[in-house]
């Protein structure tokens, strides 16, 4: 089995306004692994994705891609880290001013520098594999929620990214639109596609997650395969937390 | 009843010579002024903090003094300092400067009304900052400054009428010269008055055709 390491962080640490959002984080990813994020809200899930790519700088710790490490302070690495790094929000943040179409394109030719029709017909590919064929000539107002997701998914994999980053993927949507999201995340998940992903999905998380880790006041206080850290009986953080999920959901 | 001589062979010819002057003075402002409201208004969004400062103490000191005033420093207080400008000249500086400043406001508020997630897509996409100003910000930001941008256009066709206080004969002056010699002053100024609407009516449209050109679902229009 390969266990190349694809994602390493360490120690990341944030904080903002005198108030400790991140605790010495740590995470590895292996390559075709989906780690998945649980906790409360305000436990630093969101915040510790952001980290992972600098979105949020964190103030302290270490990233590795493939094993080399990020120079934070180097804006050319990086944007060149970014690149291979994709990332998913959870309001999508599809750039309203552009189609589907060229959504998926503007990064492959102003970041690539592809020419433009090569990367129209790379964006039509990867909007077809989300089964939006049809809908590339679309902006995003005039989508769905689960379109414009997964429109943000065909754009993040059109990079050929290492890994990608999903931050509450759906929790901005109705319910009814949950699963055409979860089913391209699923498709990724078992085309080997490495993630890290925060979600309240708990059936998803326990079907498909290589581990989960639970965070809660910015530290991950337990880690584990969804089998060993939900059994009956466990007496985890996690298992007690699902447990109240399931309740206040059902 | 109506004197056609007066018209055909005192008011018209003044008054389109007039037109000529304004629109040279008209078209170069506004394009020159919208380039520096660009400018400003990203460096008073965007810029370091010295910047901004800057900018806004500018804005802030030109939207603060009439243009009449400004007018009458520029072509009578800068000599002192050994800076002359032909009246010509002087009017279109200080319409350069006042529009940018105006300009800028509108163009700030665009800028700034961006969300924070579409620059942060950007970058995690790789984007440089600059790209993604570029690329993202900007193409959204001018869709929503243009209406307000359109509006200082306006402005600025009827706020040309000012120039003829530094002796710049444009259609206001020239009007001002008929009206003072055939005491005419209605007859003149009404059709001054037409002047100005066809201007602005022209502006109005094709601004509208530029609003529609670039329209997107999402933007306000559907």
């Amino acid at each position: 089995m390969d266990q190349h390491t694809v994602l390493r962080v360490e120690g990341i640490c944030k904080k903002l306004d005198g108030k400790t959002i991140l605790d010495n984080c740590s995470l590895t990813v292996n390559r075709g692994e989906l780690k998945v994020l649980i906790g409360p809200s305000g436990a630093g899930k969101s915040t510790l994705l952001q980290s992972i790519n600098c979105l949020i700088p964190p103030d302290s710790g270490e990233i590795y891609l493939e094993g080399c490490q990020l120079d934070r302070t180097d804006k050319v690495a990086l944007c060149a880290f970014r690149t291979q790094v994709g990332m998913i929000f959870q309001d999508f943040n599809l750039f309203d001013h552009l189609t589907a179409e060229a959504n998926v394109a503007i990064a492959l030719r102003k970041v690539r520098g592809m020419k433009a029709d090569e990367a129209r017909s790379r964006a039509q590919e990867e909007l077809a594999r989300v089964g939006l064929a049809r809908r590339t000539q679309l902006y995003p107002a005039q989508l769905s929620g689960g379109q414009k997701q997964r429109v943000a998914i065909a754009r993040a994999l059109a990079m050929d990214p290492k890994v990608i980053l999903l931050d509450e993927p759906t929790s901005a949507l109705d319910p009814e639109l949950v699963g055409e999201v979860l089913a391209v995340i699923r498709d990724l998940a078992s085309g080997g596609m490495t993630m890290v992903m925060a979600t309240h999905q708990m059936d998803f998380a326990r079907a498909l997650a290589t581990e989960i880790l639970f965070m809660e006041r910015g530290r991950i206080i337990e880690q584990g395969a969804p089998n060993v850290l939900l059994a009956e009986g466990s007496g985890t953080r996690t298992r007690d937390f699902c447990q109240r999920l399931l309740e206040m959901g059902a | 009843m109506l004197d056609t001589t007066f018209f055909a062979n005192d008011l018209l010819p003044a008054l389109n010579r007039g037109l000529l002057v304004s629109l040279a003075l008209i078209i170069p402002s506004a394009s020159l002024g919208f380039v520096g409201g660009v400018l400003l208004g990203c460096a008073r969004a965007f810029g370091p903090r010295w910047l901004r400062r800057l900018g806004d103490a500018y804005t802030a000191i030109i939207r603060g003094v009439p243009l009449a005033v400004q007018l009458m420093m520029i072509y009578y207080a800068l000599p002192k300092c050994g800076i002359f400008f032909p009246p010509f000249g002087a009017a279109m500086t200080s319409f350069v400067l006042c529009t940018a400043a105006y300009q800028s406001e509108y163009v700030r508020g665009a800028l700034l009304s961006i969300r924070q997630g579409q620059i942060r897509a950007a970058q995690a996409l790789g984007f440089s900052t600059v790209q993604t100003i570029a690329w993202i910000v900007i193409p959204q930001a001018a869709r929503r400054a243009l209406p307000g941008c359109g509006n200082e256009i306006v402005y600025l066709i009827k706020y040309s009428s000012l120039a003829y206080l530094v002796t710049c004969m444009e259609l206001m002056g020239e009007g001002k010269v008929v009206a003072s010699d055939t005491f005419r002053f209605t007859e003149v100024f009404l059709a001054v008055g037409a002047y100005y609407l066809a201007m602005v009516t022209l502006a109005s449209l094709l601004l509208h055709r530029l609003e529609e050109r670039f329209a997107i679902p999402g933007f306000g229009m559907r």
